[in-house]
């Protein structure tokens, strides 16, 4: 359950962002998770939920965009999207693949009041 | 009634809106003197009968860049003082910690002034510190508590507790390890870095040799796999090459090293590929299968 950990990070990222830019609170929250990110969205959703009343994110929407995975491979050179890193190269059938995208979870963008 | 925005508080022109109101109400910003109204308060200075007074801030960040940070500074830490530092993941019970004392030991033997320490990480107890201690070594325990891994900002402060520096700074030309024992966990450790040389998954023959595709995250994540326990394998049902095959699916590059760390078998390798090779080992005789990449050095 490291998603907590990842929201408490989130949180904290957040809280330092209305210190800096004076807002109040956040109505929307946008966040990319890669396929390659090792984070389970629907876990992470609770994990923020739990965490933003009492903070500037209560009552905030979270936005969760998906992200595939790119992984070059190293037997046939492609570039092709998996969901895991479990998979065969879909070009050339080998299992040579390298995650090269859909690694990361972002905080994108957030939507804020300032009153 | 609110004559401005209609909403129910009753209260004279100087009301404000609290922050629990439906996005939207907040159209317009009072002054507290005169009654004025001021339409043009909010970042867009205007006001759209309908919208609104949000701004969206774009944050563009990667959640774990905090502990990133932390992690290159301990890198950076470990350099200056020229310690090599592993982390080390498994699952609960894979004998981390015995292959740990059968390493210390070892190195002690193979070479005698380089300085082992130890980092432990669990949620509870001091059993692990201890077990590292009674072989003569350094640790530092972490209990995490209710954490399921360890972070870089817990390794900095661990590694603050430990000698290490002193063996960098006293002509120890062979500098110094450090190995970071993990939270017994094949799924959370795999996504923070703590500054190490490598990540080395280990994985024993008594659990299932599927487990790379079971938690293709670490497996992933790892420059080398040792699997132990090799001793058990008449009693077993684990497919070794299976597993390599397996391991090799979700990371072609991971290398592989099988030992027991109770009976010694295959330490050899394991130390070859902890220890780069000195201007004076090529006189000794060396085995040299798993001497394909240098082991550690290629990643370092």
């Amino acid at each position: 359950m490291h998603e907590l950990s990842l929201a408490g990070g989130i949180v904290s990222m957040i809280e330092a962002a209305a210190a800096r830019e004076h807002f109040r609170r956040v109505a929307q929250l946008r966040l990319e998770i890669g396929a390659l990110a090792g984070v389970e969205p629907q876990a992470l959703r609770f994990a923020l939920t739990a965490m933003m009343p009492g903070t500037c994110l209560a009552g905030g929407e979270i936005t969760i965009d998906e992200i595939p995975g790119i992984a070059s491979c190293l037997h046939c050179g492609a570039s092709v999207e998996i969901a895991s890193h479990t998979e065969a190269c879909s070009q050339c059938g080998q299992f040579m693949l390298k995650a090269t995208a859909g690694t990361d979870l972002r905080v994108v963008d957030i939507l804020v009041f300032d009153d | 009634m609110c004559v401005i925005c209609g909403c129910e508080s009753g209260a004279g022109p100087e009301h404000t809106h609290t922050d629990d109101e439906a996005a939207g109400a907040s159209h317009v910003a009072l002054t507290s003197a005169n009654g004025d109204l001021h339409y043009g308060t909010g970042a867009a200075r205007l006001s759209v009968p309908g919208m609104s007074q949000a701004r969206a801030i774009r944050i563009e960040a990667d959640v774990l860049d905090e502990n990133r940070r932390h992690a290159n500074r301990n890198r950076a830490h470990f350099a200056s003082h020229r310690v090599t530092a592993l982390n080390l993941v498994s699952s609960p019970g894979s004998g981390k910690t015995t292959l740990l004392c059968a390493s210390i030991e070892a190195l002690r033997v193979r070479r005698p002034g380089l300085a082992v320490a130890v980092i432990e990480g669990d949620q509870q107890t001091s059993v692990d510190a201890e077990r590292i201690r009674a072989t003569g070594a350094p640790a530092v325990q972490v209990n995490t508590g209710r954490g399921c891994h360890l972070d870089a900002q817990m390794v900095g402060e661990a590694f603050a507790h430990l000698d290490l520096h002193a063996a960098a700074h006293h002509g120890h030309d062979a500098g110094a390890m450090l190995f970071i024992e993990n939270v017994g966990n094949l799924v959370c450790p795999a996504l923070w870095d703590l500054g190490e040389a490598a990540k080395v998954v280990v994985l024993s023959v008594t659990e299932g040799d599927d487990k790379p595709l079971k938690y293709p995250d670490m497996f992933a994540a790892a420059t080398l796999m040792v699997i132990n326990k090799i001793d058990l394998l008449p009693y077993v049902s684990f497919d070794v090459t299976r597993c390599i095959e397996y391991a090799r699916q979700v990371n072609p590059t991971i290398d592989v090293i099988r030992v027991s760390a109770t009976r010694g078998d295959g330490m050899d390798d394991w130390l070859n590929w902890l220890l780069p090779p000195r201007a004076d080992e090529h006189l000794r005789p060396q085995k040299q299968s798993f001497q394909r990449r240098t082991g550690l050095q290629q990643v370092m």
